[in-house]
């Protein structure tokens, strides 16, 4: 069984312009010890996934669907059964350590913090747990007396990974770690992430927008665009081989080291995701995608099979699938009935 | 062979080297965190040492505090006797008598050392209760928000919007005669400012990404308001409490000149509040008027300029605008 599981899980904003809503019905599963990536670009909603898990969304959001954490509905949950899930059955490693820190506190204090809150433990073992942690993380004990300002941007980084470890989770939920770190530093956090969640037999979700992170870490990958899933797969066939246009420009926005030609003419993707108030009719990547068809702006595709433990959400992978006569319900009907007909979560398995 | 003398650094040569003692060679890191202490003590003490005003409000202020402390010293309590007064009444300063005697014939000195006991004591208990109100309820107001907040604002705002002394003159009459009970008609009036102060800090700090990583990591509300906003919170607390106290000394003086404190301790509003019906004013006695008015102004000053030189310490922004 999943660790965990979302199910049509949608989130919206109410805003004085209306409902804007940020996730528009995204599934996703992650197994026990496996890695899964989220990619896509800012304001896709993949952060608000992330903290739509605990429930850690603005009062203004209204959530949708199902997110079963060992089984467990967190969005029906009770408040204090919600609180004991926190941190104990999930964490999070926050993007931007500097100010996930508070700066008034040593940071020993900190990481001791939800094993107090937590367990029935004494401070003082917990200040002992808390120097192990910090051990493990690859800093010395004794700085568990320095305040967060006399750390540098990686080792807090490492203290924010010793904090996610504290209460022995079984998912750590890793929102972008490395964005405000130099790219040396962001190897040596992504190896010890990727080193702890393997040691500990921890599954991990992990979000970036930085394809080429998410392909070396994770196992699975899933783009987001627009509030939804577009493509979804192993790592390494989503990041070389992307079925869908949006997830090909992802993987291409990246030079190849050595090749020259990559670097003389970068293949960027011009243009802004839509307003979430204002979204265009048919696909939602449709009006910047560099293949659309004039079936794209009638029709709204849904995840579909792209391929053995694969799917997209694009008409042309329809199409060729269809080509190939491989899983096709009763032909004949217009190509946005068979989408909405079929079910979504086909040829997804864990 | 070293029985004789052993002293840990000579124990082993490299072995020493690595763990020095404390005090020897490095510092040893409890030494380091009581330097680096000293030394922010230090930084913060120049900071406020760079206003002059702050640096005279805080030698009158320690000045008023040692008067009062050290008065059963040289205050026979015998002296302040109605009955058995020493002078004869409304004797001019004198040798004897540097600020002259009431109408009883007391020392006016002896009176306005051992009034600054009382109108001191009121003045930090009643800015006590009303910072700790002020806090309280600007934290919760400002954590919660919604429908919490929201009242818990309108009625800050209709505290502000009501004359202070008048409801403080209302609970003092209501109440028993006592010190006590104007610590609270004080203290239960003056909160709002602190709310409003402490609710906007609070604001500010929510917004902060540990405040979500304390929420993330299971916190509940108490957890977060304790742990996290009340300590990022205390240096506006700490300087309003300061410019507080003056206030408060002020409003002690205005309901015992109005006759609502306890008549029997002696309190500067008191001692100018026997004056006036005394008939002072008109007989020209300046002598018995002055010193208790003058001590006022003076702590409320000394009080108000600590407090502004603290608050400029505190807040970066101030600083710089000077």
């Amino acid at each position: 069984m999943n660790y965990l599981e979302v199910q049509d899980l949608t989130v919206s904003y109410r805003t004085a312009a209306g409902e804007l809503p940020a996730v528009r019905g995204v599934d996703l599963a992650v197994a026990p010890g496996s890695k899964v990536g989220i990619a896509g670009e800012s304001g896709c909603g993949k952060s608000t996934v992330a903290l739509a898990l605990l429930r850690l969304l603005p009062a203004s959001a209204r959530m949708g669907g199902r997110i079963l954490l060992d089984g467990e509905d967190v969005l029906t949950m009770r408040w204090g059964r919600l609180r004991a899930v926190r941190w104990a059955g999930a964490s999070i490693v926050f993007q931007g350590a500097m100010h996930s820190l508070n700066a008034v506190h040593r940071i020993g204090d900190q990481i001791a913090e939800p094993i107090l809150l937590h367990e029935n433990a004494t401070p003082a073992a917990a200040a002992r747990r808390a120097g192990e942690l910090l051990e493990q993380v690859g800093l010395p004990a004794r700085r568990a007396a320095a305040y967060p300002h006399e750390l540098s941007g990686g080792q807090r980084q490492r203290v924010m990974i010793a904090m996610a470890l504290a209460c022995g989770p079984r998912l750590i939920v890793a929102d972008e770690p490395t964005t405000a770190l130099d790219v040396m530093i962001q190897a040596q956090i992504l190896r010890l992430i990727d080193q702890l969640v393997g040691e500990h037999g921890i599954s991990m979700l992990m979000i970036s927008h930085d394809l080429s992170v998410l392909a070396d870490t994770c196992d699975r990958l899933a783009v987001m665009y627009a509030g939804r899933v577009v493509e979804e797969g192993p790592a390494d066939q989503v990041f070389r081989s992307a079925r869908h246009p949006y997830g090909a420009a992802l993987g291409a926005a990246f030079p190849t080291i050595g090749d020259p030609a990559s670097r003389r003419s970068p293949r960027g993707l011009p243009g802004d995701p839509p307003d979430p108030a204002a979204m265009p009719a048919g696909c939602a990547f449709g009006p910047r995608c560099p293949v659309a068809e004039p079936r794209c702006a009638e029709t709204d595709p849904v995840l579909w099979p792209a391929g053995p433990d694969r799917a997209a959400a694009c008409v042309r992978v329809l199409s060729d699938e269809q080509a190939r006569g491989a899983g096709v319900p009763a032909g004949g009907a217009a190509p946005a009935e068979q989408v909405a007909a079929h079910p979504e979560k086909e040829g997804r398995t864990p | 062979m070293s029985a004789v003398e052993p002293p840990p650094a000579a124990a082993g040569g490299t072995g020493a080297g690595s763990e020095p003692p404390p005090g020897a060679g490095g510092p040893g890191p409890r030494a380091l965190a009581r330097q680096r202490r000293r030394r922010a003590a230090a930084a913060f003490w120049r900071a406020y040492a760079a206003n002059p005003a702050g640096v005279a409000g805080l030698a009158g202020l320690l000045l008023f505090i040692l008067v009062a402390l050290s008065a059963p010293l040289f205050v026979d309590t015998a002296d302040l006797s109605v009955t058995r007064a020493p002078g004869s009444p409304y004797q001019p300063p004198s040798a004897e008598y540097p600020l002259g005697t009431d109408n009883f014939g007391r020392s006016v000195l002896d009176l306005v050392v051992w009034g600054s006991r009382v109108s001191l004591t009121v003045g930090f208990l009643a800015t006590l209760v009303s910072v700790a109100l002020g806090a309280l309820i600007g934290v919760v107001a400002g954590h919660f928000g919604g429908w919490t907040g929201t009242v818990l604002m309108r009625v800050t705002d209709w505290f502000l919007v009501l004359p202070t002394l008048v409801l403080a003159i209302a609970l003092a009459t209501v109440l028993d005669r006592s010190v006590f009970t104007v610590i609270l008609a004080i203290g239960i009036t003056a909160w709002p400012t602190t709310a409003r102060l402490v609710r906007a800090q609070t604001l500010a700090v929510e917004a902060r990404p540990y405040i979500e990583r304390a929420r993330a990591l299971g916190g509940g509300h108490w957890h977060i308001m304790g742990r996290h906003v009340l300590p990022n919170v205390m240096p506006l607390v700490l300087a309003q409490t300061t410019l507080m106290v003056a206030s408060s000394i002020i409003a002690e003086s205005t309901l015992a000149f109005l006759g609502l404190g306890d008549p029997t301790t002696i309190s500067w509003g008191g001692i100018l509040q026997d004056a006036r019906n005394a008939g002072a004013v008109s007989s020209g006695v300046w002598w018995y008027l002055l010193p208790p008015g003058l001590a006022i102004a003076l702590v409320a000053l000394a009080f108000t300029l600590c407090g502004r030189a603290l608050e400029g310490v505190l807040n970066p922004r101030l600083r710089e605008r000077r």
